[in-house]
């Protein structure tokens, strides 16, 4: 098989407080393929958002090597991290939109700030306002919309660079379930369309079985299973996959023969 | 009550109002100074302190300590220290435009520490996202920490030129002039109630302008980008 396209090679990652060391990250080791949408579940506090911040440089990195396409990230240079960057899209749980630009100007920024042509831009924004059917709120305020539309408008910022791969870090999780739906629809949508490489981290199991081809577990800061989403739902080896799954069974299978 | 009435009285406002110019002059040139400072120092504050866009903690330890100090000293001493500044920048130590120096220097560090605070204000996660955009400093702090924090620098505003009129009152009794001197000179020295009123009515009335006009302003904004 051809070389991966994310290569995480013994990732550490610690953090000092208070005079203390924590260890969040403990020598991660993944593989990702163009093309794939990756879930990464575990726990809270397992470590999933200090991975994806380590992916973004948001973090520094301890120890270890990670390469996205041909940048080795744990040594880029300033001017090389901003490229880096560029290529690039995030979106989050909180949808980090800016408040003091309306829809079409937070989805414009990204370009903006690479110095694009207005015209460029104009027909730029108004393609991807399309493609996350939010067209008709380009001039709404993040005020003015709903947590989905929101979301929408992250992603279609997310992907103004013509990013290789977008990072999720609990995009759906303030979603209702109908909205959540339409979010990871809208992933697997433009995943398909743009060829685009996906990292989905989420706590939920329901979203990486409807949306990820491949996903890994990760308990404690590290990778304890990794492989297809079928093989680990049909046949979880780690303690954290087994218990998710049994959490998840029970969660459906609610006695519903008790007494009024 | 007939003082009240007399308040009103030309002769009253034939000695209050030149001062009144005076006290809109000191305060609108120190409000200029004070704001373009304020910010700019208010910027170097939250951007080089620990987590900051670019860290600088023993820079910003000293920075801090400076602003902390002038900030702790009444504004009196601040225009008595600033006097030798002044003769060294317009030339003289006396009068409105020496007095603008004074001013601005008492209450740059107050509205840099207000600045500072309405831009650590604006939520980490919203500067990250735009950070990972590969975003450079410049943009972030113009496009992002401002125009975020824009209602509460408004605020902020208001507060910081309400208290450059008060400050401005107090330099008055320096032989700045303005309407603090009249209200000394007259009022308090020569027992001229009229005048007294009149010049604290003034006074009042600018503070009550710029409180509501600065409340209004932030709303507007707020109300424009729906967040309330
Ligand atoms: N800046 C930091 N300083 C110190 N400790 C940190 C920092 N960031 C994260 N940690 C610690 O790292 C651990 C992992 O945090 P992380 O946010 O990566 O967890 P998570 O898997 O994303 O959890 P959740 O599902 O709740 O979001 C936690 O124990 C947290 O306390
Ligand atoms: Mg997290």
């Amino acid at each position: 098989m051809a070389q991966p396209f994310i290569d995480i090679k013994n990732l550490t990652k610690s953090f000092h407080a208070n005079g203390v060391n924590f260890d969040v990250l403990k020598g991660i080791n993944l593989q990702i393929n163009k093309g794939d949408i990756f879930g990464i579940v575990g726990f809270s506090g397992a470590g999933k958002s200090t991975l994806l911040r380590c992916l973004s440089r948001l973090e520094t990195i301890d120890c270890g090597s990670v390469r996205v396409g041909h940048y080795h990230i744990e040594k880029l240079s300033h001017a090389m991290l901003k490229k880096y960057r560029q290529s690039i899209g995030i979106i989050f749980q909180q949808f980090n939109l800016l408040d003091s630009r309306t829809v079409f100007k937070n989805v414009s920024f990204p370009l903006e700030i690479v110095k694009t042509d207005k015209k460029i831009i104009e027909k730029k924004v108004m393609e991807l306002l399309d493609l996350v059917n939010i067209a008709d709120k380009k001039d709404f305020y993040p005020g003015q919309l709903s947590g989905g539309q929101k979301q929408r408008v992250g992603i279609a910022r997310a992907l103004a660079n013509n990013p290789d791969l977008l990072l999720s870090d609990e995009a759906t999780s303030a979603l209702d379930p109908n909205t959540s739906l339409s979010v990871l629809d809208l992933l697997k949508d433009i995943n398909k369309k743009l060829n685009l490489t996906i990292i989905l981290i989420t706590h939920e199991l329901d979203v990486v079985r409807y949306a990820c081809n491949d996903m890994a577990v990760l308990e404690q800061g590290r990778i304890v299973e990794k492989g297809s989403v079928r093989d680990i739902f049909l046949n979880p080896q780690s303690q954290t996959a087994k218990l998710f799954m049994r959490i998840n069974e029970n969660m459906s299978k609610t006695d519903w023969n008790y007494e009024i | 009550m007939e003082t009240i009435i007399k308040a009103f009285s030309k002769p009253v406002w034939e000695i209050v109002g030149p001062s009144i110019w005076d006290t809109l002059f000191m305060t609108i040139t120190s409000t200029i100074l004070t704001v373009v400072f304020g910010l700019i120092f208010g910027i170097i504050l939250a951007t080089t302190d620990k987590g900051g866009l670019r860290s600088l903690p023993i820079f910003n330890g000293i920075f801090g300590a400076v602003i902390n100090a002038v900030l702790s000293l009444p504004a009196m001493i601040v225009i008595i220290l600033t006097l030798p500044l002044s003769k060294l920048i317009v030339g003289v130590t006396y009068g409105p435009k020496a007095c603008i120096i004074a001013l601005s220097v008492a209450c740059i560090p107050m509205f840099a520490r207000l600045v500072e605070n309405s831009i650590l204000e604006v939520p980490k996660g919203k500067i990250e996202a735009i950070k990972v955009m590969g975003a450079n400093n410049i943009d972030i702090i113009f496009k992002v920490m401002l125009p975020e924090a824009l209602p509460n620098l408004i605020r902020n505003f208001s507060v910081i030129t309400i208290t450059l009129i008060s400050v401005t009152a107090i330099a008055g009794s320096f032989g700045a002039g303005g309407l603090g001197d009249i209200a000394v000179r007259y009022g308090y020295n020569r027992f001229r109630t009229d005048v007294l009123i009149a010049a604290v009515g003034t006074l009042l009335v600018m503070v009550e302008f710029i409180q509501i006009s600065g409340a209004l302003l932030a709303k507007f904004i707020m109300k424009k980008r729906h967040l309330i």
